[in-house]
């Protein structure tokens, strides 16, 4: 992090990945193949002992078994066709479970393959510092807690671990799906590398941090396959609503024969079963694990890794999120945006020698001078040989400056840019007296939240003596990235405070939270302070969510109720989270935020229009029964449909077809655009509670004309 | 005045005084309920019972204490009417028989206020006052105690202390119904209900007839028979006899009664959760309904009266009091089956099948609008409870109402609470309707007679307890399975609404945000009406097809 009025070296810091596309629908259109594929999978899931966990599709298996049976002692087509349509309806359930589990499937496959029996080169008694270790080779798996091992480039690493000796550029790709080699190295937050991935250069010792079968890729495995996969707080919630609702519908359907025979109705056991199966809330309980399955899968498409279900929908839940300024809210490092100069000094004389006092910056902020100076100034950067004689001063952390000595018609011009102190002294140095208009100007720039950079100049004549001078100050600023203040308005209305952590003054950062228009702001954080704010915030009753990647946001990762650790962070943090960012973006967090959201909503959206669905059915299966005891119920058949026959297997055929038309809905998750909970709820009150209530009334119908035709239905 | 006009006015001079009794007496149980000052008469109370007015209990206590104090008034009442003949104020009645004794005591410690018997001609005056008009206080004042303590589950936080069951109970009946049942048991004797201690009179009518009159305490009984949404009557026909309810002004003032707390509990509620907006939408859910079940009532009865029909049977208001019209008996049967009370002034058998139906759909609500003193306060909190629940999952949060979340173990309590009533009503109808010799009961053939049982459990499981009559329940079988019906009804959600009291006072409340669903608002008021229309409606569908539905429909 930048401080006030030095320029320290910048860390070596990968490019910030690129903003990732908003809304990407993730998992795209269901391949109608997919389902295909998936058919083994879904009768599989037939099996009574598997079934039994989903109440809501238990009891229609249980009801498919009574109607097969009663199928085969009275046989009738109206019995087989209903009989066929509630297997049907069973195995539509068990498909969209096993569609959404054969994506994960896919992807497990390609980690496994990284996952190779490898062999480790154990170090014995491995001490920081000692030389000539003897050498074993071991299998991956025999690696223990604490074991250190030697990987050199070509070499896969054994393990999860932390370097503790040595460089080395790594591919990751196995894991990021990222190309590009990223830097490991000893000691700092850069230390952590995982099992699987390759050594590309130079050598490192890694001491083991996971026991084998628990690394991060068998995690990853699990995850994706959804075999670790557990039931969160709100699907129990929910399952236990939809558990008594099947139970009142069986209560009133099975107390419904002694009043049918009273009215001399007796109703068949196959009608029964029909009417129980089409109450039941089937629709959202055949979806049900389905989405959630697929909200995991959202997350590991964006190339995040949720370690638990519980974390994605804590996600929706948060209504704090704590952001760190750099690589979140501002680009990585600071930028110049304009050339201030002091009077009797043109800007373009400024830009200029800023420019060629920043040629031997190879800093961000130095790079970023010389564009500066380009797009505005016009002025090229020039190369070594256009120069004449040129000497470059580049920049170091002891000098806090870089510069460029010309020699120009047997003059000597010298240019420096860097830190004010640094560059004001060196003026004095040379006998210069900066002007009392540069105090000023930089303390005006550092209030601002800007760094200030003064620019001098020291000309020394063929003949001695020489006049120095200070040009200007620029002034290098944090750079909100682009739409973050859109981004943090959406979050406002959805009910988030945004809280931007930062390492700058207090004066500094407020200048950037309110340039990024984030809700509040937390300076010169230290690890406790962000403890702390994470503890107040949660005594209050709120849900915080935050990203972190070094040893010491572990503690406040642990603490925050979704922590997002970078990839590219010690294990500690990744430990500590629950949540890996294989991409290290850390304004992916308001994306796993609306992911959370989405995956509760399609929950309650199908939950709705399941249940308005029943309404429809009342109307096509009660005249039905009835209508032939008691002529008035006739008005009921609002939708005319054909025959009392047709009008149960229109009512059935619906209700399992729904279930098949509704799992690409399940997977990529209901329409979500961040708005107020009011407004949220409207739009889906109108789309799944009225669009519930209605359409089934034209499906059925619908249905009713086609299946009217099949011969000795009735 | 035509009878159009008056009911107009009556329904709208009804709106307006209970709209000014709204602020006030909800204000007031709010203060009684939150209040930690005990009065000198309540103190001496708690001595003699040993309780500690100041310590709070933990649910498990409070729903013990609730249970126990509840099955000692059973046996009490029990014994009481068994051994009536042994005791003072008999008025020559003998002892109640075991059935009718159990089921009585029953049907008075649950509010239901069901009568099995002709009160005129089996209880003694010490049975119905001692017995029955004291349980016509305390049962109302357990309900209002089982509300108090869910909506304390929502204010309180970090505790597992929802009150104190027994000064809940003290508070009320000294606070509350005590002191209106008393002023308006003088407004009711102004109106000519009839209040001393005579035992039965027999007069010569002027055809020459004998007639018995039996006189009593009856206007005493009345105030707090409706103001506890009992409706237990001192005669059989009820509110429909002339000593209970001798003319216009009496009903008027009767059917005040039997809405006023119910109707300003919300206001309760608002206030103690500290936003009286929550408490407004309660009760436009409330009024929403009740209004549209008056309408519905209404309309149907007007047609059928003015129908061909109705003119052929001479005009005649079968089952209708010639003194109220059918304006004030639709009133009145939506007030008493909206709420607990179960009183009537005309007999919902003889209503039109579409009408008759109404109040059975009414009852199956849960009496919820506005309810039973306190049962119907608890009962619509929890069908929002499952309201919040769906619409908060849409809006992508873990569902909260008043801060509080709604998670497994909140939806489990909620739950079972919507589970208990329709499996009691379902499945004592379905025994009823299968078993030959209970069939018999009915007065009726085809769906009407289905319709008569079907009242009757639903009548029972919600502790209505009007009848729609013409069903003979004075049989071992429906004493003890109403009986049955009744208690399991009562106490059952009762259970739930104290564990789930006890699982939200324990939460640390969620601050609400933009993203939080406001629940105050119209949107939601719509939506619970929805909610529990279409739940309701679903769970019942297929019973009301093959009873009113399937009369009224041609």
């Amino acid at each position: 992090m930048s401080s006030l009025t030095t320029l320290e070296p910048p860390l070596p810091q990968g490019e910030m990945p690129p903003q990732p596309e908003r809304h990407r629908v993730a998992g795209g259109l269901l391949d109608p193949r997919q389902m295909l594929t998936s058919l083994p999978a879904a009768a599989r899931k037939l099996d009574p002992r598997v079934m039994v966990r989903n109440p809501v599709m238990f009891v229609v298996e249980v009801g498919s078994v009574l109607t097969t049976l009663e199928a085969v002692r009275t046989p009738s087509v109206f019995a087989w066709v209903i009989t066929a349509w509630l297997w049907l309806t069973v195995l539509f359930a068990n498909l969209s479970e096993a569609v959404a589990e054969g994506r994960g499937k896919a992807q497990a496959e390609t980690l496994r393959r990284t996952r190779t029996d490898t062999v480790a080169r154990r170090l014995a008694d491995w001490r920081p510092g000692a030389g000539d270790l003897r050498e074993e080779e071991v299998p991956a798996s025999g690696l223990r807690l604490g074991d250190h091992v030697v990987v050199q480039a070509g070499q896969i690493i054994p393990g999860d671990g932390d370097v503790v000796e040595g460089v080395a550029s790594v591919d990751e790709s196995a894991i990021t799906g990222e190309s590009a080699p990223v830097i490991r190295e000893s000691g700092g937050d850069r230390s952590a590398v995982t099992g699987g991935t390759k050594v590309l250069s130079d050598r490192i010792v890694v001491r083991i941090t996971s026991k084998p079968g628990e690394t991060f890729i068998d995690r990853m495995i699990a995850l994706v396959e959804g075999a670790a996969r557990q039931r969160t707080p709100n699907e129990i919630a929910l399952n236990i609503l939809l558990a008594s609702l099947t139970i009142v519908f069986l209560l009133a359907v099975v107390t419904l024969q002694p009043f049918a025979i009273y009215a001399g109705a007796e109703q068949s056991i196959v009608i029964l079963v029909a009417l129980v199966v089409a109450l039941i809330p089937t629709t959202i309980g055949a979806l049900l694990s389905a989405i959630g399955i697929a909200g995991m899968d959202r997350l590991v498409q964006r190339n995040v890794l949720a370690m638990s279900g519980r974390a994605v929908e804590a996600a929706g839940d948060v209504t704090t999120l704590l952001l760190d300024k750099t690589g979140t809210i501002t680009l990585g490092n600071r930028q110049a945006a304009e050339f201030l100069p002091v009077e009797g000094v043109a800007v373009a004389r400024l830009a200029d020698a800023a420019q060629l006092s920043s040629l031997a910056d190879e800093t961000p902020e130095g790079r970023s001078i010389v564009v500066l100076a380009k797009e505005r100034y016009g002025l090229r950067a020039r190369a070594e040989g256009e120069l004449g004689h040129a000497e470059f001063v580049p920049f170091t952390a002891q000098t806090r400056m870089s510069g460029v000595d010309l020699a120009e018609d047997g003059r000597h011009r010298l240019l420096r840019k860097g830190a004010a102190t640094a560059v004001m002294q060196w003026i004095r140095e040379h006998g210069g007296h900066p002007t009392a208009e540069v105090g000023p100007m930089v303390d005006a720039i550092a209030s601002s939240g800007g760094t200030p950079l003064v620019v001098g100049e020291v000309v020394e004549g063929a003949a001695g003596g020489a006049t120095a001078s200070v040009l200007g100050v620029i002034n290098l600023k944090d750079v909100v990235k682009a739409g973050m203040r859109e981004r943090f308005d959406e979050l406002r209305r959805m009910g988030i405070r945004t809280v931007m952590i930062t390492g700058d003054n207090p004066m500094t950062a407020k200048a950037i939270a309110d340039e990024a228009g984030v809700d509040d702001f937390l300076a010169e954080a230290t690890p406790e302070d962000k403890m702390a704010l994470i503890k107040k915030e949660q005594a209050g009753g709120k849900l915080v969510a935050m990203t972190g990647d070094g040893t010491n946001d572990a503690p406040a990762l642990a603490q925050a109720d979704v922590g997002v650790a970078m990839n590219t962070g010690t294990s500690a943090a990744k430990e500590a989270g629950n949540m890996v960012d294989l991409d290290s973006n850390p304004t992916k967090l308001i994306e796993i935020v609306e992911i959370g959201k989405q995956l509760l909503i399609t929950r309650g959206a199908l939950t709705t229009f399941s249940i308005a669905n029943d309404v429809a059915k009342y109307f096509a299966i009660i005249p039905a029964m009835f209508a032939g005891v008691y002529p008035g119920l006739r008005h009921l058949n609002i939708m005319g449909l054909h025959s009392p026959t047709s009008a149960i297997t229109s009512a059935i055929v619906f209700n399992a077809l729904i279930i098949v038309a509704l799992i690409p809905l399940a997977l990529r998750g209901v329409r979500y655009k961040p708005s107020s909970a009011a407004k949220l709820l409207s739009r889906n009150i109108w789309v799944y509670g009225l669009g519930g209530l209605l359409l089934p009334f034209v499906g059925i119908k619908l249905i009713d004309l086609v299946v009217q035709f099949i011969p000795g239905l009735k | 005045m035509n009878d159009t006009l008056a009911g107009w006015l009556q329904i709208i001079a009804l709106l307006g005084v209970l709209a000014l009794s709204y602020r006030p007496l909800g204000d007031y149980m709010a203060r009684v309920l939150t209040s930690p000052r005990h009065l000198r008469v309540e103190r001496v109370l708690y001595r003699l019972g040993g309780v500690d007015g100041d310590a709070d209990q933990r649910w498990p206590v409070y729903l013990r204490s609730l249970l126990a104090f509840s099955l000692l008034s059973v046996l009490f009442l029990y014994g009481l009417q068994r051994l009536q003949n042994h005791l003072l104020l008999a008025i020559g009645m003998k002892a109640v028989s075991p059935g009718v004794a159990f089921n009585t005591a029953a049907s008075f410690v649950t509010n239901t206020n069901w009568q099995s018997y002709s009160g005129e001609s089996t209880m003694g005056h010490l049975v119905q006052m001692a017995g029955l008009a004291v349980q016509n206080f305390v049962s109302a004042a357990v309900g209002i105690a089982v509300v108090a303590a869910l909506i304390r589950g929502f204010t309180r936080r970090h505790t597992d202390r929802v009150g104190n069951f027994w000064v809940d109970l003290t508070r009320i009946v000294l606070r509350v119904l005590l002191p209106i049942a008393f002023i308006f048991a003088i407004v009711l004797v102004a109106g000519g209900a009839v209040q001393n201690f005579h035992g039965v009179q027999s007069i010569s009518t002027i055809l020459g007839d004998h007639q018995s009159l039996t006189g009593g305490p009856v206007a005493s009984q009345e105030a707090i028979k409706e103001l506890g949404t009992n409706g237990g009557g001192f005669y059989n026909a009820n509110s429909a006899h002339p000593f209970e309810n001798p003319n216009a002004f009496t009903n008027f003032v009767e059917i005040y009664l039997l809405l006023v707390i119910a109707v300003s509990l919300p206001r309760t509620f608002g206030t103690m959760v500290g936003d009286r907006r929550q408490g407004y939408a309660i009760i436009a859910v409330m009024g929403l309904i009740w209004a549209a079940s008056v309408a519905v009532i209404t309309v149907n009865e007007l047609h059928s009266v003015h129908s061909a029909a109705g003119h052929a049977a001479g005009g005649m208001l079968e089952g209708k009091e010639q003194r109220f019209g059918v304006w004030s008996s639709a009133l009145f049967a939506t007030s008493t089956t909206l709420t607990s009370t179960g009183a009537v002034n005309s007999f919902h058998d003889s209503f039109s099948p579409l009408g008759g139906g109404m109040t059975i759909f009414n009852m199956m609500l849960g009496e919820i609008a506005p309810g039973g003193t306190g049962s119907g306060l608890y009962g619509i909190l929890i069908l929002a409870v499952i309201a919040v629940f769906v619409a908060g999952l849409m809006v992508g949060r873990t569902p909260e109402y008043l801060g509080k979340k709604l998670g497994g173990r909140e939806m489990k309590f909620a739950s079972l609470y919507i589970l208990t009533t329709p499996a009691v009503v379902l499945v004592g109808a379905g025994l009823a309707m299968a078993l030959p010799g209970e069939r018999a009961g009915m007065l009726n053939s085809g769906p009407h007679g289905f319709s008569e049982v079907l009242y009757a459990f639903t009548s029972a499981a919600n502790n209505n307890g009007s009848a729609f009559a013409g069903l003979s329940v004075n049989t071992n079988w429906y004493n003890t399975a109403l009986g049955l019906a009744m208690l399991i009804g009562r106490f059952l959600p009762m259970v739930f609404v104290l564990a789930l009291a006890g699982s939200l006072a324990r939460q640390q409340p969620v601050p609400a945000t933009a993203g939080t669903l406001p629940t105050h608002r119209p949107q939601f008021v719509g939506l619970l009406t929805a909610v529990i229309v279409i739940v309701v409606g679903l769970t019942y569908f297929p019973a009301l097809a093959l009873g009113p539905l399937a009369e009224g429909l041609h």
